[in-house]
């Protein structure tokens, strides 16, 4: 363990990690997830920042081991912060999407899995417009970890990782936060993955948006629902807004983008609910104007920046806790 | 040319008749039961510790013949059918080209008879090329051998039409078979709406979709007379409103699928294919509720929707995957497995609900074990016990979310018009 510990610098800060694998073998959702690997996965994740402010960012410890990023659904952030996350520990990165792929030529998602699989990668990071896709492809890539980087309205388990490391670096400990979540939640993994694992760290979590982007039973995660997003920003230590997902809605669930954003857009008025310290996340892109204010979306309580800036961090640590536990589970 | 099948527990609804005894069957026909020495040319068969049914009925078939001769055929459906303890299935019309007018009617009918397994009851469209709009020609299909009609998987939207619908089919004194779903609301979802569908960020289809049809249906079928009989129902609210039409006397059944009441929404976490169809797969509360349905009478048979399809088929991601699985060579084993033996209902009930009334609803001259009666039977040992393996299937298809599971009590013979249409290698003749 000292060789992944060595490997990526963390003595000379005399910090040392003790190695743990994660409980699986992937990184499907924040649901499989326990409490101990969210705070294995944001601690490692803490300790690998360090490794982008170099003017060297780069260490051997994932050297030889293969990643093929899969991406049947446009990316900007999360593939380049995959990516990245992956050339800074030396792995071997392989970009599929799907305008460049077979995929354009009709091959079904199996057969592309098998095809992949047959060429022995280590770890497929994949998102899919189609909620449990990457459950499907484990199916067929028996010999490789996958990682979910968005599966349909389902999970983002990265997203709600480096939304959690950003809280915690605002504001220390989860526990007890109130946290409102608002906009289009039915649409939105991020929603989802965000509350699964806000709730395994006992946060007071609210969530809010018009009764026909909430789906059915979204209470029973524990967390207060409301129609009223006053009630959610009251007092909030943390803002979460979400983007309005028009390509995802097939049909019409609100007059229009103005009254959207009368009812649920975060503006400067209704900021002032939330504690003045509050901060402000969104997992972006964002549609300016529709869900927030662009002058709050740029102003100093927006952590949005500092979010892409723990992606790169957190998808480090899982990758390197995922691809660790094998190496671990070969000695 | 007779047949004795000897000492088994012989179950005819007809006569509540639930005892073991000797049952002949000669030229087709049942000729007595009792206590019977075998004549000359007669081939006994000790069914000793079997019980024998009035033959079974899967009223609601897909054979995909024309049209998806690779999904399954009429020769192979009719194969899986005698092999599950089936004597006859009523073949839904969703055919390539739609089963919409005599011609199609009669193929089939032809084919069935070249296949010579199970009995084949072709069921009619509602309107041609079930597009909802026209009534098809049901007088000519019902002279070709149509038992029923139906537009299912493409269900009448139209109130006026589902109306003149029912109206025109009491001519023949045939059933309208509704799969209920008001296609609006659901919305092109692909499971139970609930939590569950929100957790896994599937859409849901609502079960007020299904309950919204049932309920139209009920009220068009009071209006017109016509006789409605309600496919695959799948929520308790729809439930509710067929036992209070039946109540007031209106002219409704409806049938229940096996997968509907043993499995739940649950079953869809794991994101298998094989737990896709439609009507969903719903919650625990609507598995209850058509549990005591089928005790009670308000469900009046059971069917299971067989939908064969291409392995291909549900190797997709589950939004894109096919809906559907098939049925008949599960269906008798898991209500042998999860009604009789758990004690849900009796075996007379089983008999009611397999043979007697989806003859009744279907006007055929089936389901009895009296003398005189044809000759249908279909023997079970409920003591065997045996793991569902889709491999060793008659039909095409494979995808059946059942496979490992060991049940107990299986089909072992198949009579049709007396003669052995079908017999488990375990059965000593």
């Amino acid at each position: 363990m000292s060789v992944f510990a060595g490997a990526i610098g963390l003595q000379e800060k005399s910090e040392r990690i003790k190695f743990m694998p994660l409980t699986g073998k992937h990184l499907l959702g924040i649901a499989d997830l326990s409490v101990s690997d969210i705070r294995l996965i944001l601690n490692t994740a803490k300790s690998f920042r360090e490794i982008s402010t170099r003017s060297i960012k780069k260490v051997p410890t994932l050297r030889g081991r293969t990643v093929i990023n899969l991406f049947y659904e446009n990316s900007t952030r999360t593939r380049a912060s995959f990516e990245i996350a992956e050339k800074r520990l030396s792995a071997d990165s392989l970009n599929f999407s799907v305008s460049t792929s077979s995929v354009a030529k009709g091959e079904s998602l199996t057969d592309t899995a098998m095809n992949l699989s047959a060429m022995n990668p280590d770890v497929i990071v994949m998102r899919h417009s189609s909620s449990g896709a990457q459950q499907l492809m484990t199916k067929y890539c028996p010999g490789c970890s996958l990682v979910n980087a968005g599966d349909g309205m389902h999970e983002h388990p990265t997203q709600a990782l480096l939304d959690a490391l950003t809280m915690e670096d605002e504001k220390g400990s989860l526990e007890g936060l109130k946290i409102a979540i608002a906009g289009d939640i039915a649409h939105s993994r991020v929603a989802r993955s965000n509350v699964l694992l806000l709730k395994k760290m006992q946060a007071d979590v609210w969530i809010s948006g018009p009764p026909t982007l909430l789906p059915m039973g979204f209470d029973q995660y524990g967390v207060n629902v409301t129609f009223n997003m006053e009630e959610a920003l009251e007092g909030a230590d943390v803002v979460m807004m979400l983007r309005t997902q028009r390509e995802r809605q097939k049909e019409v669930f609100y007059p229009s983008v103005k009254e959207f954003f009368s009812l649920y857009g975060l503006s400067r008025e209704k900021l002032k609910l939330a504690k003045e310290d509050a901060i402000v996340m969104h997992p972006g892109p964002m549609n300016r104007g529709v869900e927030i204010d662009p002058e709050i979306a740029d102003g100093n309580r927006s952590v949005i920046l500092d979010q892409v800036t723990n992606g790169v961090a957190v998808r480090m640590a899982v990758l390197y806790l995922i691809l660790g536990a094998g190496e671990e589970g070969a000695k | 040319m007779s047949l004795l099948l000897k000492g088994g527990r012989v179950i005819d609804p007809g006569r509540k008749m639930d005892e073991v005894t000797d049952l002949l069957v000669k030229d087709g026909k049942i000729v007595e039961t009792g206590s019977i020495s075998p004549g000359k040319d007669c081939t006994v068969v000790d069914v000793t510790g079997k019980m024998v049914f009035p033959g079974f009925i899967d009223m609601h078939v897909h054979l995909r013949e024309p049209g998806r001769e690779d999904k399954e055929t009429i020769q192979t459906g009719s194969n899986a059918a005698v092999a599950g303890g089936f004597t006859g299935i009523a073949c839904m019309p969703n055919t390539d080209p739609v089963n919409d007018c005599e011609t199609v009617t009669r193929f089939i009918k032809e084919k069935a008879e070249v296949a010579g397994k199970a009995n084949v009851y072709p069921v009619g469209a509602v309107t041609k090329r079930s597009a909802g709009k026209e009534l098809a020609e049901i007088g000519e299909m019902r002279k070709a051998g149509i038992v029923a009609v139906s537009d299912d998987g493409m269900p009448v939207q139209d109130n006026q039409v589902m109306r003149r619908a029912m109206e025109y089919s009491k001519i023949f004194d045939i059933p309208v078979l509704d799969h209920c779903e008001d296609i609006q609301l659901a919305a092109g979802g692909f499971m139970n709406e609930s939590f569950v569908s929100t957790e896994l960020g599937l859409r849901g289809i609502n079960s007020a979709a299904e309950e919204l049809q049932v309920a139209r249906d009920v009220i068009l079928s009071r209006l017109t007379g016509g006789r409605v009989h309600i496919c695959h129902i799948s929520a308790a609210e729809s439930l509710n409103h067929v036992k209070r039409a039946k109540a007031e006397g209106i002219n409704i059944t409806c049938e229940a699928a096996p997968h509907h009441f043993i499995l739940t929404e649950d079953n869809v976490r794991t994101f298998d294919p094989n737990f896709k169809m439609n009507p969903p797969l719903r919650s625990q509360k609507d598995v209850d509720a058509l549990l005591e349905g089928l005790a009670d009478g308000t469900v009046d048979c059971i069917a299971t929707d067989h939908a064969p399809h291409l392995k291909m088929d549900k190797q997709e991601t589950f939004d894109v995957s096919a809906n559907g699985i098939v049925g008949l060579e599960t269906s008798v084993p898991l209500v042998c497995d999860r009604l009789m033996h758990k004690g849900v209902i009796t075996p007379l009930r089983m008999a009611e609900l397999m043979s007697s009334n989806p003859a009744r609803i279907l006007g055929l001259d089936r389901g009895s074990l009296e003398p005189g009666s044809v000759a249908d039977i279909t023997v079970i040992d409920p003591e065997m016990e045996s793991v569902v393996d889709p491999e060793k299937f008659e039909s095409k298809a494979r995808n059946c979310p059942f496979a490992g599971w060991k049940l107990k009590g299986w089909p072992v013979l198949t009579i049709i018009d007396g003669r052995i249409a079908w017999q488990s290698p375990s059965i000593s003749g």
